[in-house]
């Protein structure tokens, strides 16, 4: 007997299916937001503690309110640091470590749509990473002493969500990128965690790279980064949150880095759908789909 | 003993397999060079924005000495990232990962040896990270580097004891991952940052509060990135710089308490390392995988 499946609902239950699996296990095994909640907040604490460092004995006028704003930058930077490392180490690592453990093979042969895998795998991760991202925040305010002013709140949730989306849409296309490669993957995502924290201006405003004290190549580094969607995502975030403390820093107005956000966003999950299709056929082809711990 | 030195061996060998030999040697200089080049810049980044927000003056004698303090300790906080995540990972790594735990497990090898020898691999890389790292401050960021040759035995004794005290700290905490998920990202990001704020890596520990210098001066690698910096940064820039609260202290003393730490660390690894594999055992997490 043969049943009809109606696609929609088959890729949804597929999505659904993949971000279950995160979710319940993240809620088995509930140490990880003590380990993936709580400690790298002392990392960002290093980081908030080291503006206290270079302000202490300054005074001024205005003073207070740039250090504010900067140990505000240091914790958004925080909440997309979170981001980032689960879009590298639970997005493009993704399908590479399904490899070496034998799944992905199962997941070749069901079927639904990959892009539904990739999309349960994201909502998934997105899940798991809100809560250390939540907890970052919460420490920033309570613990830091942080003062948002939201002057925008819809256009602050926007940047936010249009930031996500195009984030995990890179995501998506690393990890089909991924899946060719062998233990180079787990390298190259390695390769982008310090490099990108300071393309991306996590740690600091982006405008930064603009000064004159750095160069004129740092607007380049900075046109170059924008690539990344952290780093237009995180720039409106702090000018959105952070109103006329961010001017000395300026690179783009909120308005033109959401429109940039919004084309990276279809772009990247255009591609991620081509690059997924193309690498799938390439890796079949060169025999590498199921070759493990090369 | 020969257990342990064959152990250590090829763990060490595996462990530079595992690091290098998935690109070509070129490809796998610049990766090594990279990343430590960029924590380098994210902090001269963020100076730039100090300088700016306060109106500082970036090449006054204050200036450089804060900037040179800052750029020494960090550049030494390689090591403390690297070994630690060098020594959190292998369990993990071979648990998960590879798969190969059950395999190495029951080979004729001390496991607590391999995993030491698998971090000194790391170690070895820091080592090379941080030559980059200093060389690159000083051809292009201005660092001053002061280092007579009559310190260089203690500098070299500083450099073991510190790697001891770190390799003991790693493992310690390396054990609990035998029972832990897939939680060592977190781990390494965590314990290095308590590190990176309490040891006064990047500003004076008078900097932080009574209880956070308190919590400081209680962990042996405070005193480590003191001395070290102590031997390679001109005087008259640490005059220059806030109190460590640690002038007290001579090169003697601190390299004694230095010996001290790396041998109750040693201990401590080992007591840990037992519980807790023989707890794994007893749950039967010896070999599960988390990695959903």
């Amino acid at each position: 007997m043969t049943t009809t499946v109606n696609p929609l609902s088959l890729n949804l239950r597929a999505a659904w299916g993949r971000a279950y699996v995160r979710i319940v296990g993240a809620n088995r095994e509930p140490s990880w937001i003590f380990f993936d909640g709580i400690l790298p907040l002392l990392g960002i604490a290093a980081y908030v503690f080291i503006y206290e460092g270079f302000f202490r004995g300054i005074t001024g006028p205005g003073v207070s309110e740039a250090l504010n704003a900067l140990v505000g930058f240091v914790v958004l930077g925080g909440v997309m640091i979170a981001f980032w490392m689960n879009v590298l180490w639970s997005m493009a690592s993704q399908l590479y470590w399904e490899k070496e453990m034998g799944n992905l093979q199962l997941y070749m042969m069901a079927p639904m749509s990959r892009m539904a895998l990739l999309g349960g795998m994201a909502i998934g991760g997105i899940f798991m990473t809100s809560v250390r991202a939540l907890v970052t925040l919460l420490a920033g305010i309570y613990v830091f002493g942080v003062h948002f002013q939201l002057a925008s709140p819809f256009l602050l949730i926007a940047v936010f969500f249009v930031t996500l989306i195009a984030l995990y849409g890179m995501g998506m296309m690393f990890a089909s990128l991924y899946l060719l490669w062998g233990r180079e993957a787990y390298h190259m995502s390695s390769l982008l965690e310090e490099p990108i924290f300071l393309v991306s201006g996590f740690y600091f405003p982006i405008g930064a790279f603009q000064r004159p004290e750095i160069g004129t190549w740092g607007r380049a580094v900075a046109i170059g980064g924008s690539v990344i969607p952290a780093t237009l995502g995180l720039d409106a975030l702090r000018q959105l949150l952070f109103p006329g403390s961010t001017q000395q820093f300026q690179f783009l107005d909120v308005q033109t880095e959401l429109m940039i956000l919004v084309v990276l966003a279809v772009v990247f999950l255009i591609l991620a759908r081509r690059t997924l299709r193309y690498f799938e056929m390439l890796a079949k082809r060169e025999g590498r789909l199921t070759s493990r711990h090369q | 003993m020969d257990r342990h030195w064959r152990s250590f061996k090829w763990a060490a060998w595996l462990g530079w397999q595992i690091e290098s030999n998935w690109t070509e040697p070129w490809l796998f200089s610049i990766y090594s060079v990279i990343k430590p080049v960029a924590g380098a810049f994210i902090l001269v980044l963020m100076y730039v924005v100090f300088a700016v927000v306060g109106k500082m003056e970036f090449t006054s004698p204050q200036g450089l000495a804060r900037f040179n303090f800052i750029y020494v300790g960090n550049a030494f906080f390689i090591f403390v990232g690297n070994t630690l995540f060098g020594t959190f990972q292998v369990i993990q790594a071979d648990r998960e990962w590879y798969q190969t735990l059950r395999y190495v497990y029951i080979s004729p090898i001390s496991y607590y040896t391999y995993i030491v020898g698998r971090a000194a691999t790391k170690v070895a890389i820091a080592t090379f990270a941080v030559l980059i790292t200093l060389g690159f401050g000083v051809a292009f960021l201005n660092i001053q580097l002061d280092m007579g040759l009559e310190e260089v035995p203690a500098f070299l004794a500083a450099l073991v004891l510190g790697a001891l005290t770190l390799v003991g700290i790693g493992v310690s905490l390396a054990s609990l991952s035998f029972l832990t998920a897939r939680h060592v990202r977190g781990l390494a990001e965590g314990v290095p940052g308590i590190f990176y704020l309490f040891c006064g890596v990047l500003f004076p520990l008078s900097v932080l509060p009574d209880w956070g210098q308190a919590l400081g001066k209680a962990i042996p690698l405070t005193y480590w990135f003191d001395i070290i910096r102590r031997i390679l940064m001109p005087q008259s820039m640490l005059d220059l710089t806030a109190s460590t609260t640690m002038e007290s202290f001579g090169l003697g003393e601190v390299l004694l308490l230095l010996l001290v730490s790396a041998t109750l660390f040693f201990f401590l690894s080992v007591g840990l390392f037992r519980l807790m594999e023989w707890l794994a055992r007893r749950s039967g997490k010896l070999d599960m995988t988390t990695a959903y």
